[in-house]
């Protein structure tokens, strides 16, 4: 049993969280932030950290945040599981999925 | 930790807003011209007025150097036929693209005369429109003296779906070359050298700014456009902008019709930032609007993120064949030199595909054969065009990381397993807009429009082409005209209307607002339209306006934007009402149905319908079809100054 404190908190929204922060890599650049056209995040209080996805819900996927990262590997796509592609190897006929 | 529900269980406490909250605070900003939208119009409409030396701002909802539906990349620079492959002449190519029923005639043939000077200027900010790698050489439309590549799109085939446009054999391509009209570019290259070429040009740049409002000679709706106002989305803070010249190239409203609460960005393939509001603030200054009761069909999106064009082409896009789960090629169209531009199959390739899979004659689900392509067309439609699109970097780029080869693996097509878009999905996002004359001005004195602000905008190169045109005779006005007040009673009025969300904290949140307006839009302006449903959704939306809007509450400055978003399309979704009321027969090209006129398209209904407000009440009007005359001839009056290619620094 955890003994952290259990707070009360309204459901979290779906998607919780289209893109994920690699703490290790990212350096709180908030070059995501920036070029978000929605502006998806905030900034992190805590200098140096990555940035809070604020409004998840508000993601058009576009890309940006990622595609712009000056330090690769520091955000990268979760997909939603009902955004995530399939493929299928031609020879062998297996399928594959994002 | 980059959850916010992380953040609050780790600290107890969730984080402070992040930026300084400066509510009811006032900027006051001069320019000789205002750019409202900083996408791929505005962007060029800053550029071009800039040029001229004018003092220029430009006001974006989200940051200029990625803001717009064309904001993440370009994959086709579509149109171009003054490109020196091009085997048409380009006016001839203008008046055969505009040969279909309410396009915008005056932004096609300045698209046409104009977008391959725009692309040579956008390589010299530093834009990337040649395959200076020599990455794709083989491939099929790749010039080796030029390294233009040209694309299939349009090179026999002339519009997405067969048949849109009649086939006509060119006088200036007698022979039936291939036309050579659309060139394949590295989009994604575009929006940070407008932005730096803005900076460089000394626009000043007011990012995360909504626009709210046009400003008029003493308030009055129907006059000059002096200025604008706006609130920023991360401070709160109130803005004023004065000027002598204002171009609106804000974007269509993306989704009247749908909203999807839990991906409440991505209810269709546009953005959420693209709510009308350009069009709605020109309505209320009484600027006249045209086509606004035509609707496309919703290209769902919702969930279905793993591919770039919903219910089309998906995995066939350019060139890619398309087989069953059996590896049997089927008769879609690809958009290649095959076919040669053919994107939507028609309703008869359509029916035989569905019948085969009742029948087991074609296995589900299909697959984009990638795998059979020759591996430089297969690197130019995966790398250069998937690459280079838009919001489908991110999704090519996901595929690779995950494993997929496309030499190997075959891409799975979600046509037919997916499902249609539902009857009473619309969307307004390409229909209705501003009416312009020559000038790209608008009816009101002062004001301009650029892009998808103006009616039945196109595609990206006319977003630049139509920008850069716009900020030129915008910039003309404005030297010789002088300056002019504005009205403190009118910006006192928007602050009121503006800053109520923020004045309470419950009653309705910004997404309720926006399902019961595409509710009332699905119920009442949809497949049936009829007079008395029609009035029905006025009724409603007018009810919502008065009921709802009032209790509409926003936490925080971005969540005012989205509230204040909602009032645009609340807005814009009784002025398509009111213009689907003033249509009274069916429409084919508009995609418009009425029950109680059933007829479709009769010879006195090809008109435009014009609509604005006089005094606070609707108006409507009328033009001929091809309103704007005789394309080449307008446009030279009209241009006779202009320079070309921009050599100046």
């Amino acid at each position: 049993m955890t003994k952290e404190k259990l707070m009360a908190i309204p459901n979290v929204t779906t998607p919780s969280s289209p893109v994920v922060f690699n703490p290790d890599i990212c350096d709180g650049c908030n070059t995501c932030v920036e070029v978000c056209q929605i502006d998806v995040f905030m900034p992190n209080p805590e200098k140096g950290k990555p940035p809070i996805v604020l409004h998840p819900d508000e993601c058009w996927y576009g890309g940006c945040c990622v595609n712009e990262c000056p330090r690769p590997g520091a955000i990268e796509f979760k997909w939603a599981l009902q955004h995530r592609g399939y493929w299928k190897n031609k020879a062998t006929g297996e399928i594959h999925q994002i | 930790m980059s959850t916010w529900h992380d953040y609050l269980k780790k600290k107890g406490h969730p984080p402070d807003w992040p930026y300084p909250v400066r509510f009811e605070q006032e900027q006051e900003v001069a320019a000789d011209v205002l750019v409202i939208g900083g996408g791929i119009a505005g962007c060029w409409a800053a550029i071009s007025a800039a040029r001229q030396g004018l003092k220029v701002a430009l006001v974006e909802k989200g940051d200029t150097v990625r803001s717009g539906a064309g904001g993440p990349g370009c994959d086709h620079w579509c149109n171009a036929p003054a490109n020196p492959l091009s085997n048409v002449d380009p006016d001839e190519w203008a008046e055969h693209m505009a040969d279909r029923p309410y396009c915008n005639g005056i932004g096609i043939q300045i698209q046409c005369r104009e977008n391959y000077d725009c692309l040579l200027e956008l390589e010299q900010m530093g834009g990337k429109v040649r395959d200076t790698g020599d990455d794709y050489v083989g491939a099929e439309g790749r010039d080796d003296k030029t390294r233009l590549m040209i694309s299939p799109r349009y090179t026999r085939v002339h519009s997405y779906v067969p048949g849109m446009v009649k086939p006509a054999t060119l006088k200036s391509n007698p022979e039936n070359k291939l036309n050579n009209v659309v060139i394949r570019v590295w989009g994604t290259t575009f929006k940070p050298a407008l932005k730096r070429e803005c900076k460089r040009l000394g626009v000043r740049i007011f990012d995360r700014v909504m626009a709210t409002s046009l400003l008029t000679e003493k308030g009055e709706q129907g006059t000059r456009v002096v200025g604008a106002t706006g609130v920023n989305n991360r401070t709160g803070e109130f803005m004023i902008f004065k000027s002598k010249a204002t171009i609106l190239a804000t974007a269509g409203a993306g989704s009247i019709w749908l909203i999807s609460t839990e991906l409440g960005g991505y209810s269709n393939m546009m953005s959420r930032t693209i709510t009308g509001d350009g069009t709605v603030m020109a309505w209320k200054a009484g600027a006249e609007l045209t086509t606004m009761e035509a609707t496309g069909v919703l290209r769902i999106a919702t969930g279905l993120k793993h591919k770039w064009y919903t219910g089309a082409g998906d995995a066939s896009y350019e060139n890619v064949p398309l087989v069953d789960a059996n590896g049997k090629r089927l008769p879609l169209p690809i958009q290649g030199w095959e076919d040669a531009g053919a994107m939507v199959p028609t309703m008869d390739v359509e029916q035989k595909i569905r019948e085969g899979i009742a029948k087991g004659e074609y296995t589900l689900p299909f697959y984009g054969d990638f795998p059979a392509m020759p591996d430089v067309e297969r690197r130019a439609t995966w790398n250069l065009m998937l690459g280079e699109e838009s919001t489908t970097k991110i999704i090519i780029n996901t595929f690779n990381k995950a494993g997929y080869d496309g030499s190997r693996d075959l891409l799975q097509s979600y046509k037919y397993i997916e499902g249609n878009s539902l009857p009473q999905w619309g969307e307004a996002g390409y229909g209705g807009g501003l009416l312009v004359d020559w000038n790209l001005k608008t009816t009101l004195e002062g004001l301009y429009a650029a892009g998808t602000q103006m009616f039945s905008p196109e595609d990206h190169s006319y977003a630049a082409a139509t920008g850069r045109y716009a900020g030129r005779k915008a910039a003309a006005y404005a030297r010789e005209i002088g300056g002019s007040r504005i009205s403190r009673e009118q910006v006192n009025r928007e602050k009121a209307r503006v800053y109520a969300p923020i004045k309470r904290s419950d009653g309705m949140e910004w997404k309720e607002l926006h399902a019961g307006i595409a509710r009332a839009m699905q119920y009442y302006c949809s497949e049936f339209k009829t007079e008395n449903l029609l009035n029905m959704g006025l009724g409603t939306l007018q009810k919502i306006e008065k009921e709802s809007v009032p209790l509409l509450f926003a936490l925080d400055p971005h969540k005012l934007m989205r509230s204040l978003e909602d009032i645009s399309l609340l807005n814009y979704a009784q002025i398509i009402i009111h213009a689907s009321l003033a249509r009274k027969a069916s429409s084919m090209p508009l995609n418009f149905r009425r029950i109680d006129y059933p007829a479709m398209d009769p010879p006195e209904w090809r008109k435009y319908i014009t609509i604005k407000q006089e005094n606070g009440k609707v108006k409507t009007g009328e033009l001929p079809m091809a309103f704007w005359g005789h394309m080449k001839e307008q446009y030279e009056a009209h241009n006779k100054d202009y320079t070309g290619f921009y050599k100046g620094k």
